[in-house]
């Protein structure tokens, strides 16, 4: 197959980019979008043409959430359910003009090419998203029981990977299905309540803080999310929140 | 000569762990933050022990190569983690799981170490548990329990077809409190680049910023690796394209033994390779295992004719399909451990059974749906169903999965004691870095318990009883002539790198000159042929020879865009190969001199009639420990010899 490259390229943080386009020809339908980018790069070395495309990837089997590009005006590309490194070239048609980006949010600032910062997400997380648990000293795992249905449910939420799709997707670039996920994941299961009211004021304060945005409700984070996270989870996440603002233990 | 003391509390097997947590020093709560730890890695081992250490109140750097701690590959194991907790009433024990274990292993794993695994493994679940992990439950909302290969009890806890995700998010929390709290710091995209020694402790490391390229130095009391294993040799595996076995070969290379390299694992269930651009390997969980089963044609005309594309799977009449592993393996079927069940397929596609390329058997849901339902399976396989279409393109709910075994796991890496130090005080290794609980095979959902077992219920014990002098050190200083070495020499290691292509390049714009990528695919290709699932002396000869000559290539001809001081992906790759070029040559020796066939080490010399691994007890049951001599210098080997006082040992037998 036979594409036309339109690639965004910025040396660092601080320089301007811009769209650099690359011819690639003889390309298997059976390639993945992230080796189609590893043929350019050998193309670039071998004729010292320019440096390199850079991008972040690690597992390419669509769990690390390395990965994430904005593909033809789509996160991960046009294909639902999926990240970049499981989109396959099988899904363009030949002679296609494809334009990739990197995830255009302020808290997720450009290292380089199509790498993006996404320690904002890090943080979040540190605000409040776990159980506080040390090691050791807990009781028997079969002494808390947990409905199979809310136990799934939280796996459900618990898949997200942390790409920060959700939030590329977003014109207001809100990373409020990032938090939902989270506090889902944990306000269902009877582990999580105790500091669920303090978790969610936490994590909410902090998303704000790094300068995400508010939900749009326009739910383009939950059609664009590789893992299918539904938008129930930001439902939950606001009923959270009002429970939290009146339910809260004040210190 | 190495100091190879494996520690072993004395006293029976079951109150070894017991007696030496009663006996080992420990530090008091005022001093331990005033001691210094650097963890390398975030992955089950790293983060568990970061986030135990820094709750126990040490000081604590934590350092990955990723954005961000939860990208580790332990992130990618999908099928489960395996404890002793009968909770089925299968008949299930420490015992058991101690010698399943062994067993798997084929009798070449310490004693010692495994018990202590299977002793811990149930805190593990409770652990979890405790911190939020959704495990699969039953409808009575108590956790259910799936087989893995290598057990005839049901003992492996799973979530859906990402066990590892959700543990790895389980201990990325707890490292998260840790670093809310300010016990433990990160940093992210920093890649160890050299450890540093000084008055033979290790005290500290110097890292790469991969953002901006700086090299950067960190002191401290202790360092502990869990860097992960060095799959990634062989380029096409399973592992994440960024795993490398850099952290645990620098170490090597300033006096850290390494401990039987030629261990690797080369799981059974792999999506085939199909074409020259891939870059990596796909796993199918070895839960599949559990409903599928696995088939080629009996009759070769039919193995043709798929190949050839005038036949299809489901056109091969029942009577038509060699079930190869139920009909050689009736006791274990479809679930006998990876390395067996890896030699299997290879022998039935050497023997021109294959479908798909020739490299590729079945693994067909048929049966399991039509017992189950549709429904049944995708609730229990759905993900790991839906993976494999994205990727094939096929319908494994309509059509068999085709499979083949990929290079997945290492058992080899730093020789660890009892307590998981190396060779060099001070340097701890834990989960795959180390060699020390799976012997030559490790069995499916081990390798999640080893690593948080090391991190959670080992090191927080073990690494006191090493720290508790280390308060009269006083703080540890970076500024060191040591320090200044070790920063040194990794600069020096960059820019000869970054030279060998550069003035060629003004030259002239056609050289000859390749890609990193280049050489490392070459280089895992021959490793694969020559000294992957079987070997013997004539191809382990032949690939010693080629792996020198394509270095040789390497260090004329490769080119490296860019330079140090910037986000370069490529020089990366590059000092990595480098230092797989020198661990290839290890491998190849030590699967050499092992004159023997155990586990995933298979010499085509040493096996039975009926083509089964054919150990020597009486000249190898030891661990193999190599000592690092310089570059191109052939490394020297000393024994610790295994010492089996508990367990019987056998033949293994999965028939």
């Amino acid at each position: 197959m036979k594409f036309t490259l339109h690639i965004w390229r910025q040396e660092n943080a601080r320089a301007k980019g811009h769209f650099e386009t690359y011819p690639l020809e003889g390309i298997s339908p059976d390639c993945s979008f992230l080796e189609m980018l590893d043929i350019l790069n050998e193309q670039l070395i071998n004729d010292h043409i320019a440096h390199p495309v850079c991008f972040d990837n690690d597992c390419r089997e669509g769990i690390c959430g390395m990965c994430g590009l904005y593909i033809n005006g789509r996160p991960h590309g046009n294909d639902d359910g999926i990240t970049t490194c499981q989109l396959h070239m099988r899904k363009f048609h030949d002679g296609d003009d494809i334009w990739i980006e990197p995830w255009r949010a302020k808290p997720f600032p450009v290292i380089r090419d199509l790498v993006v910062d996404r320690s904002a997400f890090d943080k979040i997380i540190q605000a409040g998203g776990y159980i506080s648990t040390t090691t050791g000293g807990v009781p028997d795992a079969n002494t808390i029981p947990i409905p199979k249905h809310k136990a799934d449910m939280a796996m459900d939420a618990a898949s997200c990977i942390g790409c920060g799709a959700c939030v590329a997707a977003c014109k207001n670039a809100s990373a409020m299905l990032f938090v939902g996920a989270k506090v889902s994941h944990l306000a269902l299961l009877p582990q999580g309540q105790i500091e669920a009211a303090d978790r969610v004021h936490k994590m909410v304060c902090k998303m704000d803080e790094l300068g995400f945005g508010s939900c749009t409700n326009t739910y383009a984070c939950e059609a664009e999310c590789p893992k299918l996270i539904k938008r129930q989870n930001i439902s939950r996440l606001n009923r959270q929140w009002i429970g939290a603002l009146f339910g809260r233990d004040r210190k | 000569m190495m100091n190879l003391d494996s520690k072993i509390p004395a006293g029976p097997l079951a109150e070894k762990w017991t007696n030496y947590k009663a006996s080992q020093k420990l530090v008091n709560p005022a001093n331990k933050r005033k001691l210094d730890i650097i963890v390398v890695g975030t992955g089950l081992a790293g983060a568990s022990a970061a986030a135990s250490l820094g709750a126990l109140g040490f000081n604590v750097d934590i350092f990955c190569i990723q954005d961000s701690p939860r990208r580790a590959h332990s992130i990618a194991a999908q099928g489960g983690i395996n404890a002793a907790k009968n909770y089925q009433n299968d008949g299930d024990s420490v015992e058991r799981l101690f010698r399943d274990t062994i067993k798997g292993g084929d009798y070449r794993a310490r004693e010692a170490n495994v018990y202590r695994l299977a002793e811990v493994s149930g805190a593990i679940i409770d652990q979890c548990v405790a911190q939020g992990v959704p495990f699969a439950r039953d409808y009575g909302g108590l956790l259910d329990n799936r087989s893995f290969g290598g057990a005839q009890v049901s003992r492996t806890f799973y979530a859906k077809g990402q066990t590892g995700q959700q543990l790895l998010l389980g201990a990325y929390g707890a490292l998260s409190r840790e670093i809310a709290r300010g016990t433990v710091k990160l940093h992210t995209r920093c890649e160890m680049m050299d450890l540093v020694v000084v008055d033979g402790r290790a005290r500290g490391i110097i890292v790469r910023n991969l953002a901006t390229g700086d090299l950067e130095r960190y002191a401290a009391h202790a360092v502990v690796l869990g860097t992960g294993g060095y799959g990634n040799l062989y380029y096409l595996s399973t592992n994440a394209m960024n795993s490398n076995g850099s952290a645990a070969w620098v170490c090597h290379r300033k006096g850290a033994a390494f401990a039987n390299p030629c261990y690797v694992q080369i799981h059974p269930t792999c999506i085939p390779v199909h074409g020259d651009y891939q870059s990596k390997l796909t796993l199918m969980s070895e839960s599949l295992r559990n409903d599928g089963r696995i088939w080629v044609p009996k009759r070769k005309e039919d193995a043709e004719a798929i190949r050839a594309g005038k036949l299809k799977a489901n056109d091969i009449a029942e009577e038509n399909r060699d079930y190869y592993l139920e009909r050689r393996y009736p006791a274990f079927g479809n679930l006998v451990p990876r390395d067996v069940a890896s030699r299997a397929a290879k022998e039935r596609c050497d023997a021109g059974y294959g479908v798909g390329t020739g490299y590729a058997v079945y693994l067909d849901f048929a049966d399991a749906i039509q017992r189950l339902g549709k429904e049944a399976v995708e609730q229990k396989y759905g993900n790991l169903f839906q993976m494999y279409q994205k990727i094939t393109d096929e319908n494994p709910y309509e059509t068999p999965m085709m499979i083949y075994p990929a290079i997945h796991y290492t058992m080899g890496g730093l020789w660890v004691d009892y307590e998981l130090q190396t060779t060099i005080p001070g340097l701890f290794a834990a989960g795959e870095a180390n060699f020390s609980d799976h012997g030559a095979n490790r069995l499916g959902a081990s390798a999640l318990m080893q690593g948080l077992s090391d991190g959670y219920f080992v090191l927080p014990y073990t690494m006191q009883n090493y720290l508790a002098d280390q308060i009269y050190v006083g703080k540890i200083s970076a500024t060191t002539p040591e320090f200044d070495a070790a920063e040194m020499a990794v600069r020096q290691r960059i820019n000869k790198l970054l030279q060998i292509g550069s003035e060629k390049t003004l030259n002239s714009k056609h050289s000859t000159l390749n890609s990193t990528d280049h050489y490392h695919k070459a280089l895992g290709k021959i490793m694969w042929e020559y000294c992957g699932m079987a070997r013997n002396t004539e191809s382990l000869n032949k690939a010693k020879k080629v792996v020198s000559e394509l270095e040789d290539e390497f260090w004329k001809k490769v080119f490296i865009p860019g330079t140090s001081n910037e986000f370069n992906p490529e020089l990366e790759k590059a000092y990595r190969l480098e230092d797989y070029f020198e661990l290839a040559q290890l491998v190849i020796d030590d699967a050499m001199h092992r004159e023997e066939s155990c586990g995933g080490h298979f010499r085509t010399e040493h096996q039975t009639e009926d083509g089964e691994t054919l150990r020597d007890d009486e000249r190898f049951m030891y661990v193999a420990a190599w000592e690092y001599q310089g570059h191109g210098q052939p490394e020297t080997m000393e024994k610790e010899p295994l010492v089996y006082e508990h367990i019987q040992i056998a033949k293994r037998n999965y028939k």
